[in-house]
């Protein structure tokens, strides 16, 4: 009988013991989730960041700008300009 | 051990002989009893039926109430760029009491948030409890303002909405406040679906304030819906930079264009001038606020003529051909006489449109009882809201065909005494370029099929009109400056005098509005310039090269094939230049 009582004494106690462990752990594991997930709201403000960035890069405005002045590009004259048709 | 005489023992201690009274032990054991029972029933009364209070105290030593903020959707143009977002920028706020800064550190504050440092004295010296230093700082500046760690100083995040395209797509998109919620245009209109909501959830925080579990989710984040205009932003910024242009050139008080895909209804370009930048709050007032394309409404003149030749070649009472005389362009009803700015004599339903006589288009108007003519231009969708839900859309003004006087009707057949938004008028285009049927417009990117319109016009009347159309933004009309390389052109001009004050004046409202390509027509496009002053005035003058630069780039920019022959082009020979086209039709 005493043996009996010592071995589910000794269960009850182990199994106390992996509760906190598993306590422990589950929340180690959430502060990890916590910090990726945090992690990723930075990473989508910092793509709407780019996003915001890129869109000014490639503005219109400073597009024709870039070509005209920089790069020296101009609409070709209507003479310019051969239509290539499908053969019907 | 020897045995001590005890003289006094438990059982013979002489007190004890003493009898006492039995009362004296039954009130101690009353008494105690009695407290022990008040203790159970408070710990019952604290445990089990008002245990409210103290739960909640021991929750708020360790669960927080967090808010999980939800972000306002993105505003893009048909193909996905961006152009409105919302991204998160901190607040300083202070308490002013608590603030006490050395002279350096309200030196180093004040640098980063670039105000005065006797401004910020200024600030922290309030009575207040909470004042705002800076709102809307960039992310960078608020980690440095936050690395100070001065006392007294706050952060707050929020979210401040940002316009890459600036002025170009001002009008169009609106604005919004500082809390993030529209206030004009699409933000406004749309702003139930842009808005998020934001959600909240109770977590477990430890001793160090890192969140150690979930306790529930109280309620999710629902961040705003994206949202995809029917807006091409190459369009829009040529749209708008031949529009600037133009203003610059004429001097005009104000202008605007819309490009409507004739195919789909959609709106592909929407610019106003004189327009402001919605990133900088600071002048977000008066007149460069107005859509003029949507929200204000003008007497459209003699772009109105073609409606009334549809009618009557509709009805079967001319054909393009029917010659009227239009005589010395001088034409009495009642006690008004109508002008024609040059004279014309006998010509054609065409001519009368192509040379823009207002003699002649009222003659043909008179041929009809005013609840007919009424009922077309009510048809062609004049003198009611596009049901856009765009913030102050205007209806625009059409008169019940019943109080017409005969002079109304006449002056109505050309564009005068009748008030429409530029958009209703380019949308009534549609039906020249749309074989007859008129689509509802749409500022939203519409997918799939575009529906069936509603049939104003029969086929063979909107072909037809469309080769008048092309005559008069032709070599011999009034708008060749229309002409674009490669590409069939119509349209028709306007000049309106402006009403002020019940009279009109010597100030001029030109327009244009005209399809291309004629042979299966792309884009409507519609041109205003209000009040030009810089020499002409006339539509064809003013608005007409307008059209021109925005339809020939946008053509290109669709790339849409080329329905003329690419030569140089040449006013001056008008008629090789017609043959040619018309030759190729028939090939």
């Amino acid at each position: 009988m005493i043996r009996l009582d010592a071995f589910i004494i000794a269960l009850v106690v182990a199994s106390a013991l992996g509760v906190v462990a598993a306590q422990h752990q589950a929340r180690k594991l959430f502060s990890e989730l916590e910090r990726e997930q945090a992690r990723a709201r930075g990473l989508e403000v910092e793509w709407g960041q780019l996003q915001l960035e890129q869109s000014t890069w490639a503005a219109h405005g400073r597009v024709e700008r870039m070509a005209h002045e920089v790069l020296g590009l101009r609409p070709p004259a209507s003479g310019q300009v051969i239509v290539v048709e499908p053969r019907r | 051990m020897k045995k001590k005489p005890v003289a006094v023992t438990l059982n013979h201690n002489p007190l004890l002989k003493r009898e006492l009274p039995v009362w004296r032990s039954r009130v101690v054991l009353v008494g105690l009893l009695g407290c022990s029972v008040a203790l159970v029933a408070r710990a019952a009364w604290l445990q089990g039926f008002n245990n409210e209070f103290l739960q909640a105290k021991g929750e708020s030593r360790y669960a927080r109430s967090l808010e999980v903020p939800a972000t306002r959707g993105r505003i893009t143009d048909r193909n996905g760029d961006v152009l409105a977002m919302s991204t998160p920028v901190r607040s300083v706020w202070a308490i002013p009491s608590d603030a006490r800064l050395s002279p350096a550190d309200a030196r180093a504050l004040a640098g980063l948030l670039g105000m005065d440092v006797a401004d910020l004295n200024d600030r922290l010296g309030s009575a207040r409890d909470f004042v705002y230093l800076r709102r809307q700082l960039a992310p960078e500046v608020a980690e440095k303002v936050a690395a100070l760690k001065l006392p007294g100083i706050h952060l707050q995040q929020e979210y401040r909405r940002y316009y890459p395209a600036g002025e170009t797509t001002a009008h169009i998109l609106g604005f919004t406040g500082v809390e993030d919620r529209g206030q004009e245009g699409i933000e406004l209109a749309y702003d139930r679906v842009l808005t998020g909501a934001s959600g909240s959830r109770r977590v477990i925080k430890d001793r160090r304030g890192q969140i150690v579990e979930d306790v529930e989710s109280i309620r999710p984040p629902r961040d705003g819906e994206d949202l995809a205009l029917s807006i091409d932003s190459k369009i829009q910024y040529l749209a708008y930079s031949a529009l600037r242009e133009a203003m610059h050139k004429h001097k005009a008080k104000a202008g605007a264009v819309l490009v409507l895909d004739a195919q789909t209804g959609e709106v592909l370009a929407l610019a106003n001038a004189p327009t402001y930048n919605p990133n900088n709050r600071a002048n977000l007032t008066g007149a460069q606020l107005r859509n003029r394309v949507i929200t204000d409404s003008f007497e459209p003149g003699s772009t109105l003529k073609p409606f009334v030749a549809a009618l009557a070649i509709e009805r079967g009472k001319v054909t393009a051909a029917t010659q009227i005389d239009t005589g010395e362009g001088r034409m009495n009803i009642g006690r008004n006489t109508i002008h024609d700015t040059s004279r014309h004599g006998l010509i054609n339903v065409a001519e009368i449109v192509q040379k823009s006589s207002n003699v002649g288009t009222v003659k043909i108007a008179m041929d009809f009882p005013p609840q007919e003519l009424w009922t077309f231009y009510d048809a062609l969708g004049f003198g009611a809201q596009l049901g856009l839900d765009f913030p102050g859309e205007a209806a625009g003004r059409l008169r019940p065909a019943s109080t017409w006087r005969p002079i109304e009707q006449a002056t109505m057949s050309y564009g005068h005494g009748l008030s429409v938004t530029l958009i209703q008028l380019a949308r009534a285009y549609l039906a020249f370029a749309r074989d007859g049927d008129l689509l509802p417009v749409s500022l939203v990117r519409k997918d799939g099929l575009p529906r069936a319109g509603k049939r104003v016009l029969s086929v063979q009347t909107a072909r037809e009109m469309r080769a008048i159309l092309e005559m008069a933004a032709g070599p011999g009309g009034t708008a060749p400056k229309a002409q674009i390389p490669g590409y069939r052109v119509a349209g028709k001009t306007g000049t309106a005098h402006k009403l002020e004050n019940g009279r009109y004046t010597n100030k001029y409202v030109s327009s244009f509005v005209g399809f291309a390509p004629v042979s299966a027509p792309r884009l409507v496009v519609a041109v205003m310039i209000d009040e030009p002053v810089s020499g002409q005035h006339y539509g064809g003058a003013v608005a007409a090269p307008v059209f021109a630069r925005i339809t020939a780039s946008a053509l290109r920019a669709l790339g849409v094939a080329p329905d003329a022959p690419l030569q140089p082009l040449q006013l001056a020979r008008p008629a090789t230049a017609d043959a040619a086209a018309r030759d190729r039709e028939a090939m």
